[in-house]
Parts: C-alpha cells; structure tokens; sequence
C-alpha cells in the first residue's frame, strides 16, 4: 500500500490548480455573460428584460449538477464530446453569470434614481451616465456580495468530478483511495481550500475599508 | 424671444392632472419664483423644463431650444439649463472638483487644463475654494448644495431652475445658500425657483407665480403680489406663511 507523501501531495496541488484555473475562467466568462445580463435586465427594451430574466430564473432554478450533466451529457448524446474540462468551464460559467447579474443589476439599482436625475440633468447620455455615475458607485457596492460569491464558486467547483475531471477535492479522495490515510489527506485539502478561500474574504473586507475611506480621506 | 416659454402644458400622471394648462415666459436675465402649496405641481412644471418630466399636451421653449423626446436634442437643450435640487445630488465617489469638472469634460470636450480653470471660478463664486479636493461626504449640506450649484454654473447655462433648494437645510445653513442665488440673480442669470422662502421670492425675484391645483393661479411683480394678492388662495396662502 502506498503512503501519504510528496507525490501525493504535489499531485493534490497540482489539483488544487485546476480548481484555481476552473474558478478564474468560470469567474471570468461569468462576469462578461452576467454584465450583459444585468444591463439587459435594466434595459428599456421590454424583450430584452424578459429574456434576461427568464435566462436568470431558469439558470438559478436548476441546480449546476444539471447544467454540467445536459453540457456533458447531453451534448455527446448528439454527438458532440466536450472534453471534461470545457464542459466544466462552460456549465460553471452560465452558472456564474446568473447569479452576479442578479447581484450587480440589484447594486446598479441600489444606487439612488436622483443620480440618474443630476446626471442627465447635465446632459450626459445614458452611456455616459452609466460609465461616470452609476457603474462607479455600483461597483462599491456590488463588492462584497461579489466576492463572497467567489468564494462559494471556488468550493463548488467540486461537482466537476462527476464529469470525470480531477479538481482539488477528486485528487484528494484519489490519493484517499490508494493510501487510506483519510484524516491527513482531507486536512491537507481543507487547507488549501482555505488558503484560498481566507484571502478572498479578506480581500473584501479591505476592499470595503478602501473604498470607504477613499470617500471620506 | 423669452429665454423659457411655456405654453398650456397639461401632465398627468395616471388619472391625476397635475398640470391643468400652465403658460408661463420669462425673459432673459428674470428671476421667477414659483410659490403654492404642496401638491400643486411646482415641482413637475420646472421638471417639464428640462424634460426630466414628458408632457401631454403643450409646449416649452427655453434657451433656443424647443422641447422634445429625441435624446440629442434634449441633450443639447440640457446644455443651456441647468437644475439644483432639493437633495443636492452630488456625486458622492467623485471630489468637489471632480464633480464640477466632468460634465463639461465629456458633454463639450473642455481641455483639461480649461476644465480645472472652469472648476476653479465657479468654485470661488460660491466661496468654497478650499474645498476643491473634498468629498462631498465631509461638507455640510450647505456647503454641498453651493458645490451643486458651482457643478451647474460650469455647464455656463443660460437658464438656471432650482427646485426647493434650502428646503432639506437646516435654518441657520440656507443663508448661505441663498446669498449664491442672489449674487446670480444680480449677476443677470435667468433663474426660475420653486420655494418656500417668502421673503427671498418678494425680495429677489422680479416675478411670483402662485401655483394652485395645477394652474397659475396669480402671478405679478413680487412686491405687489405678496402685498395685494387677488385672489383668497393666494391671500390664505401668504397669511398662513409660507406653507
Ligand atoms: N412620479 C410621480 N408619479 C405619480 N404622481 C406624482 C409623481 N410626481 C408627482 N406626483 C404627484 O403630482 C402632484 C404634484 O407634485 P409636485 O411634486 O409637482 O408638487 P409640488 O408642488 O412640487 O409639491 P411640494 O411642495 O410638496 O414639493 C402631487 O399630487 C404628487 O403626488
Ligand atoms: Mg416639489
């Protein structure tokens, strides 16, 4: 039987990187996808509103493990064979993208309607008006659900190994399986989890305090 | 032609009408108070003005603009009038001088180095100098309502509304406030106001509007207005003071 040791741990790392990658391209595509979303569920073009708010309710009614399972799944029963690591990167974007566009488009509304007010008042477009006024204070305020979120993202990564891919808590029930060595594994991967993760929501609380001492220097 | 010309404008919002035909024109450099109780409509006229409100039926003109939907158009309208409201609205990530300088930075392409200028004099026409590098945060609200009005003095408006804009101050902060308006108001600025200071509409204004259910219901020189009002509402109104 093997034991717990260097190999083991090195392969868990190298784990722990793909869950690093999986969470930064997720966060990434999610944020561009969920952008889009929330300016659209703020649009004033009424079908783009719906559609937006049907992709999100729909999206956030389901849970991931099913979006992973249709993107897998689903596709190479027509045909279509995702290697594991794209359909992971794709389900767990749309999944993202739904729930940051529900959390910014609540911060840009969050941010009071005189704003709108004073700045087309002063004859700024709606463009313009969203890039200097609105997106500015939305972005304070969104920051802290946002990486809270990021934070939830970065631990549920961990259904990708249903699609067969090795993330940081697959390896570790892998190296498990070989060695039996469970309570020193499981602790080595919750440590990373939370080198990880304790950064990330520190990292909001200081971006919190900047943000509110750059009103009030 | 009237700097602002208003003419039988009808608004309702759902059911209510809450304006009934209102015609109003103020000639460039005249100082017009619009005065009534809550409720009568004060508010949406001057709004109708610079089209943050649409209407039903009628028409405005002001600074050479005619008013309209189009977004362009309304921008350019938007250009030449400037607006201070009650609650200041000040742009709160944004320093005192930031606040002033955007508008004309991205609507007019002012350079930068004529944009801070700009920011500077109409800084040190509402006294507050000093406070270029502030955030609107850290001033009194008699302080953030002069930098809201400096923020529109560097649009260099040609009409300038200002809806209530001592009403959230406390007492002894709307002075200061008032004594910038009164400066503008010498200084030629075509101004409407909406306002429960009674004694700054006599005094400052060259014409009163009493605004009641919708409609102007009296409006002459200041002076005799408030002096011989001719209608009982308007009496009622100026016995009860103010409100
Ligand atoms: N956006 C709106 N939607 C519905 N009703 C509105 C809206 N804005 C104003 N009203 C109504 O229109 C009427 C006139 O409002 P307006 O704000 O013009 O009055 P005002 O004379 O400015 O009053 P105040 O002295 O209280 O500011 C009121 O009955 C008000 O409730
Ligand atoms: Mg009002």
């Amino acid at each position: 039987m093997q034991t717990f040791g260097w190999p083991e741990i090195l392969f868990i790392l190298r784990s722990a990187g793909w869950t690093l990658a999986l969470t930064v391209i997720a966060f990434f595509i999610g944020s561009i996808i969920g952008g889009a979303f929330a300016l659209m569920r703020l649009s004033r073009i009424r079908w783009l509103r719906r559609f937006a708010g049907g992709y999100i309710l729909v999206i956030q009614s389901i849970p991931v493990l099913m979006v992973l399972f249709m993107s897998y799944y689903g596709l190479s029963a027509l045909g279509v064979e995702l290697p594991p690591f794209l359909a992971a990167s794709a389900s767990l974007s749309i999944y993202v993208s739904a729930y940051l566009a529900e959390i910014w488009r609540g911060s840009i509304e969050s941010v009071p309607r005189q704003q709108w007010e004073a700045s087309m008042s002063l004859a700024h477009s709606p463009a313009q008006t969203y890039r200097h006024v609105i997106l500015p204070q939305a972005v304070r305020i969104s920051l802290p659900p946002t990486v809270g979120f990021l934070v939830q993202l970065v631990k549920n990564t961990s259904i990708v190994q249903v699609v067969g891919f090795v993330d940081l808590m697959r390896a570790g029930m892998l190296v498990n399986n070989a060695t039996y060595q469970a309570f020193q594994i499981f602790t080595v991967v919750a440590a990373i989890y939370f080198a990880i993760c304790f950064p990330l929501s520190r990292l909001s609380r200081h971006l919190e305090k900047v943000m509110n001492a750059s009103r009030s220097h | 032609m009237p700097a602002v010309l208003i003419e039988d404008i009808h608004k309702r919002f759902g059911s209510l009408e809450v304006l009934k035909g209102v015609s109003l024109s103020v000639d460039t450099g005249q100082v017009v108070a619009i005065i009534g109780r809550s409720g009568s409509g004060k508010s949406t006229l001057l709004r109708c003005i610079n089209g943050l409100e649409t209407f039903h039926a009628g028409k405005i003109e002001v600074a050479g603009h005619v008013m309209t939907q189009d977004p362009t158009k309304l921008r350019e309208l938007r250009k030449d009038v400037g607006i201070v409201f009650q609650s200041y609205n000040l742009f709160p990530h944004l320093t005192v001088g930031q606040n002033i300088m955007l508008s004309p930075r991205i609507t007019k392409n002012v350079p930068q180095a004529q944009a801070l200028a700009l920011a500077k004099d109409v800084l040190a026409q509402v006294g507050l100098s000093e406070k270029f590098d502030s955030y609107p945060d850290n001033l009194s609200g008699g302080q953030q309502q002069r930098v809201a009005i400096a923020r529109s003095l560097a649009m260099q408006p040609k009409v300038m509304l200002f809806d209530e804009v001592t009403s959230a101050l406390d007492p002894e902060l709307t002075g200061e406030v008032l004594i910038v308006m009164e400066k503008l108001a010498k200084g030629g600025m075509t101004m409407l106001l909406v306002t429960h200071e009674m004694n700054f509409a006599r005094t400052v204004a060259d014409t009163t509007v009493f605004m009641h259910q919708g409609l102007i219901w009296e409006s002459g020189p200041s002076k005799e207005l408030f002096a011989n009002p001719q209608t009982p509402e308007l009496a009622n109104f100026v016995k009860a003071g103010a409100h």
